[in-house]
This record gives C-alpha cells, structure tokens and sequence, in this order.
C-alpha cells in the first residue's frame, strides 16, 4: 500500500468522522487544525481508521500520535 | 432509515454518525421531543451519539444530559441544579460491573460477609434510583450487570460463595425483585446483550484503559439500540402487528402446489420441526397484545386449508386480517391498516422472499420489513430487531387480539341495521367510567402516549405523572371502559381537566379509535360534567392542539356545543361551554353503577 492510497483512504475516514467533506488531510495536520477534533472525536477517529485498514492501534500509539504523518506511519506498516 | 434498521452496520453508524444525523433530521418527520438524562459509570458520549440516531430513527428527538465521568452516584443522590433545570423526561444510568465496587475480595469471606457486601452494594443504586423518582419522578431505565470476561477460578467463579461472576449473578436478581415492583423502573439488560453479542467481542480491556469505556466501541451500537427499544416502547412506539407471509414462512413449501399434506409443518421431518416452533413463537405474541395478520400470494382457500393443517399452531381464528389474494402486498398491508385503523408504521411484515421485501420497502416505507429467508434463526431475527419491545404488559393487551376481531362482527352487524342508533342499540353497550383507580394507570398512561388520531392535546403522561394527577385535588380525572355484547373493549377514554375556580380547562381528552363512533365520547362528556358540577364549576375550557394525526377531532368541541374563542393560523383552537343547564348527550349507552361493576 502506497503513501497516496492510505492518505486517499484516510482522508475519506475523516470526511465522514467529522462530517466535513472539505478536509484534506496531509501528513503534518494536526488536530489543532481540524476543528470538531477533540478527545471525544479521537476516540470514533482511531475506531473508523482501524476498521478502514483492518487493523488496531496500540494503546501507547492511540495517545502519543502527534499528527497524521505519525498515523499514516502506523498504517504503513500493519494496515492492509 | 434503512442503516439504522437492525441488522446495522455498527462501524459503518459511528464513522457516518453526522451524515445521517443531517439525513434524518432533514427527512420532514414530525418527531416528539425528549429530555433523556445520561448518568454514567463510565464514559458515555458515544453512547449517547450512538442512541440520538436510534431514537431519532423511532420518531423522538431526544436532547441530552451527560453526567460529569463516574458522577452518576452524585448526580442522583446530592443533586445537580444543572441536572434539575434540564429536567428530564427520562434517566438512563449507564452502570456496568465495574461499578461494582464491592465484590468479595478474599476466598476467606464467609457467606454472611458476602451477603453484607451485596446489600451494601445494592443499597447504592437503591438510593440512587429512590432519590431520582423522588426528585424527577420520571422513568429510569438501569443496566443490569454483564459477566466479566475471565475468571479467576474458571467456572467456580460461577457458584462459590466469593465468586465474582456469583456475586453479579445475585445483584442482577436483586435488580429484577427490586423493578418488578417499583413503578418506573425498568432493567436494560446489557447481561443478555453482552452474551448474544459475545463477552470476548463485549469487552475491550484498553477501550478502558484508554477512554474508560465499560466496552468495545464496537458494540456501542448494539448497546444504543436496545436501549432505544426501550425507550421507544416506553413513549408507545413499538409497532402494533405482525403482518405474516404463508409459503416458506410459515410453512415449508407452497400450498397451491403441494395441498395441505405437501407442505412442511409439525414433527416429521427438521423443516416441519422448525416451522412448527416459529409458529408458537409467533403465536405467543398475541398474548403481549401484538396483532397477527396475514398477507400472502395465494387463493383464500388455499391459505386457510394450510392453516388448518393438523400440524399448524396457529389457525385462521388467530389472525385479525386474511389477504390472501394476488394483489400487490403492499396494497394489502395498506388494506389491512385501513380495517384496523392502525397507522401503516404499527405494521412489521415478514416475507421469505426478499423481492416482496423490497417492494413494501419501496412503496411503504414506513412498515417495517423483516426477510426470513432461514426458518431456524427467524426467532433470533425477529426478536433482536425489538420491533415489540415489551415494558409493561397490560391486563388490555392480552385481549387486543380477541377485541380487533369483535370490531369485524361489529362491522358485520353493522350491514343489518336501518339506522346508525338502531345499530348502536343492537349492540347493548354498558359503560363504566370511573377515577383514575390504581390498577388502571399503566393503561391509561399507555393509552396517553400511543393514542394520535382522537386526542386533542396529545398530551404524553408518565406512569409518576398519570399518579400525581390522580391524587391531585385540582384535578377531575376520569377514564371510561366500554363493554358491549361482542365483548369488552377495556380502557378506552381518558380525560384530565383542571380547575380553575368555577372553570375547568381540559388538558387532556383521548380515546381509542376501537371505539368510534359508538358515542363514548358523549358518556364521557356527561360524567365530566356531572362531576365539575359537584366540584361547582360553571364553564369547561376545551383546547384542540393540531398535530399531523389528529385532524379527526379538530370540530369535537363544535359537535358537543362549545363555543370556539379563537382559532390560530396553524390550526389551533380554544372552546368554551357554560355548564349550568347542560343535558345529557348520550343515549345509546348505559352507565353501569360502580358499586355493582365488579370492579
């Protein structure tokens, strides 16, 4: 799986978490720069994007990601 | 929606929540409006997003309440004015076993110990559901305990006097000896969730850890659901009748083809096995009031010769409606609503084939359709959909079946008469109308919250409420029970006036659609002022509320002589009539004597 294919697929994952058919995602956003995304909204977010890429997060992982560079890395490697 | 509909994708709801929460809010369904109060032992927010679409998906629009994490035990015993200028219409308490707090610690404990640490711990959510009936007196809807996911001892765990899966074994059957007998208590059993859906599915160790969720993510969904059920059976809106296709869904094989001895149904073979349970089962729902009908591809013949198999459980007489034509299903089911007087949203249909299915679906959209294609798990099916989620079962119900088809041979009598009065006087109706008694409430709240079409306020009482008003000196309450030579129709009319000094406003004035036009309407009138007149009032105040079902009784006031005052530009109006030489209305009814009802 390619760079482009995960940031295509994950970026659908938060268009429907967040209900915003405008977000693109890139591999430095942050959730300062989404604003519905809070800890509430992580917690649907990791959810959907381990059903997305049929795989599970570590607990460390789940709180210590710092943007979606570090998620997209995390799928790069265990995601299908 | 059919996403919402079980069986639901449950990933697919949490990712696409918002999407079709804009969907169903922007729908144009005329939804009644909730106050639901969350307070939790764990987290609850995803509960909470997860129960909004469902219940918005069952015609209520709730707005919530979240406790503050694990404040549930605060919330509901020191109080929260937060909590208190919300003011619920109902509470749910989302507790789990990890709130239990005080499971035996040592295999050391001696019996009496154990004993101790459970009614201490019991007293906890006894205080907690004593303090909200008092305060909020509302329905509240509690968790029963889910088994843990492993056990220390393995299946001694079950059994031994410390164990902890015997200890949430004791607490659940302390919670159901409790709710049985409290009013407006109801268990939301996540102990039969947790274990259809699967303990090891069920929890989540690090949903915990992380977020303190008592489970998965993943069977929030399922969670939210059931708890939906609830809610909606709650507020009246479960569905009213089980519309039954015949050929290969109550029966192996097709009557028309196979006769009477070639389709499967009773103890010969696996198939005739299985068809044969599915009929009882079906069959036991006309004891919760539920209503059977058929709707099948076949001639009428045909279909009652297959319900006459000697092997079949259910037989013709079981059913209120037969059609059993070649005419589109759907125009059927609309026929059959129609016959009843039942809203097409009362009608659950099941079919093997799911083509049928799907063209209900497409011109009915709002019956419920259910495709049994397996006989072996269309139980399972049929039950976890919570289409006829039960949370009181009233002495009515058990006879709903058995007065729907008093109504056809009323109908039929009805063909023979010259006049309407004639007819009305053929049918020797007795009234008996009476206070709100005890052992009426859970009907008449019952009927406050699922009557639409004859009711002028639409007003919606809780069981807590209905009793207040009962009790209140303000307050002329009265309910009528109407029998007649076909039978007895139980509660059928409800109305709540207050005084006001010499006037009296009538908040709520309601009655079944079983019953009209055979002038009950007329019997209660008289009654009501019978008794405003001992109570010295002068004037009744008549309010009509327009709602989309209602339309019925927009001129009832006009027809019983009230005076309208005013009439709003979206339909409302207000009614008065002076009460002093009033003469009775009603003539083709009689008014049984309380003293000699058998009451």
């Amino acid at each position: 799986m390619n760079n482009n294919e995960i940031t295509a697929r994950l970026n659908e994952v938060f268009r429907d978490v967040f209900g915003d058919p405008s977000i693109s995602v890139t591999p430095s956003t942050t959730s300062d720069d989404i604003e519905d995304w809070d800890s509430i909204e992580h917690i649907n977010l990791v959810a959907a994007v381990e059903d997305e890429f049929g795989m599970r997060f570590k607990m460390r992982e789940v709180s210590g990601m710092k943007n979606v560079g570090e998620m997209m890395n995390i799928i790069a490697e265990r995601g299908k | 929606m059919r996403e919402l509909n079980f069986p639901f994708d449950g990933k697919d709801i949490i990712r696409r929540r918002l999407a079709l929460k804009k969907a169903l809010l922007s729908d144009g369904t005329v939804r009644v409006k909730k106050k639901v109060a969350v307070l939790g032992g764990s987290t609850t927010n995803h509960i909470v997003s997860a129960l909004e679409l469902f219940l918005l998906n069952f015609g209520i629009e709730p707005e919530f309440y979240q406790s503050e994490y694990n404040k549930f035990y605060e919330d509901a015993v020191f109080g929260n004015p937060e909590l208190d200028s919300f003011g619920p219409d109902i509470i749910y308490i989302h507790t789990t076993s990890r709130n239990l707090t005080l499971m035996p610690e040592s295999p050391a404990e001696k019996p009496e110990r154990v004993q101790q640490r459970l009614e201490e711990q019991f007293g906890i959510f006894r205080q907690v559901w004593e303090n909200l009936i008092e305060r909020y007196s509302c329905p509240i809807i509690q968790n029963s305990f889910e088994l843990p996911l492993f056990r220390r001892t393995g299946s001694y765990d079950g059994w031994s006097v410390t164990g902890h899966g015997a200890f949430i074994d004791r607490m659940n059957v302390m919670l159901s000896d409790y709710a049985r007998n409290a009013h407006g208590l109801y268990i939301h059993d996540i102990n039969y969730l947790s274990a259809v859906c699967g303990l090891s599915r069920w929890h989540d160790a690090e949903a915990w850890y992380l977020y303190k969720y008592a489970m998965s993510t993943a069977v929030i969904p399922d969670l939210a659901y059931s708890l939906a059920c609830i809610i909606k059976s709650i507020y009246g809106k479960n569905h009213k009748v089980i519309d039954l296709d015949l050929d290969n869904t109550l029966w192996g094989g097709v009557i028309g083809d196979d006769g009477q001895e070639g389709i499967e149904i009773g103890p010969e073979t696996a198939v005739g096995q299985a068809y044969e349970e599915f009929q009882s089962f079906i069959k036991g729902y006309k004891d919760y009031g539920v209503l059977l009908a058929v709707c099948s591809k076949n001639e009428k013949e045909n279909a009652i010769l297959g319900l006459q198999h000697p092997s079949s459980v259910l037989s013709p007489s079981d059913f209120v409606s037969i059609k059993a034509n070649w005419e589109p299903k759907d125009r059927n089911i609309a026929e059959s609503a129609e016959e009843l007087s039942l809203g097409l949203d009362s009608f659950v249909f099941v079919d093997d084939n799911p083509a049928e299915c799907a063209i209900v679906e497409g011109q009915l959209p709002m019956v419920q359709t259910v495709n049994l294609s397996n006989v072996h798990d269309a139980m399972y099916k049929l039950t976890r959909g919570g289409y006829f989620e039960v949370t009181s079962v009233s002495e009515d119900d058990m006879h709903r079946s058995e007065m729907y088809k008093a109504n056809a041979q009323r109908a039929a009598q009805r063909k023979e008469f010259e006049s309407y009065e004639d007819y009305l006087l053929s049918l020797d109706m007795n009234a008996v109308i009476c206070g709100f008694k005890p052992v009426y409430i859970q009907r008449i709240t019952q009927l406050t919250n699922k009557s639409n079409q004859f009711n002028l306020t639409t007003r919606r009482y809780n069981e807590n409420e209905i009793h207040e008003v009962s009790v209140s000196p303000d307050h002329i309450c009265i309910c009528g029970r109407l029998l007649d030579k076909f039978g007895d129709n139980g509660i059928v009319s409800v109305v709540i006036g207050k005084c006001r000094g010499k006037e009296l406003d009538i908040e709520l004035w309601l009655m079944s659609c079983r019953v009209l036009k055979r002038d009950m309407e007329l019997a209660m009138l008289d009654e009501l002022v019978r008794i405003a007149k001992e109570r010295g009032v002068e004037r009744l105040n008549g309010y009509y509320y327009k709602t989309l079902k209602n339309n019925l009784v927009s001129e009832l006031y006009g027809s019983f002589g009230f005076t309208r005052d005013s009439l709003t530009e979206n339909g409302d109006s207000v009614w008065h009539m002076d009460i002093v030489n009033y003469e009775n209305r009603n003539k083709v009814i009689k008014i049984r004597d309380k003293e000699n009802s058998n009451e």
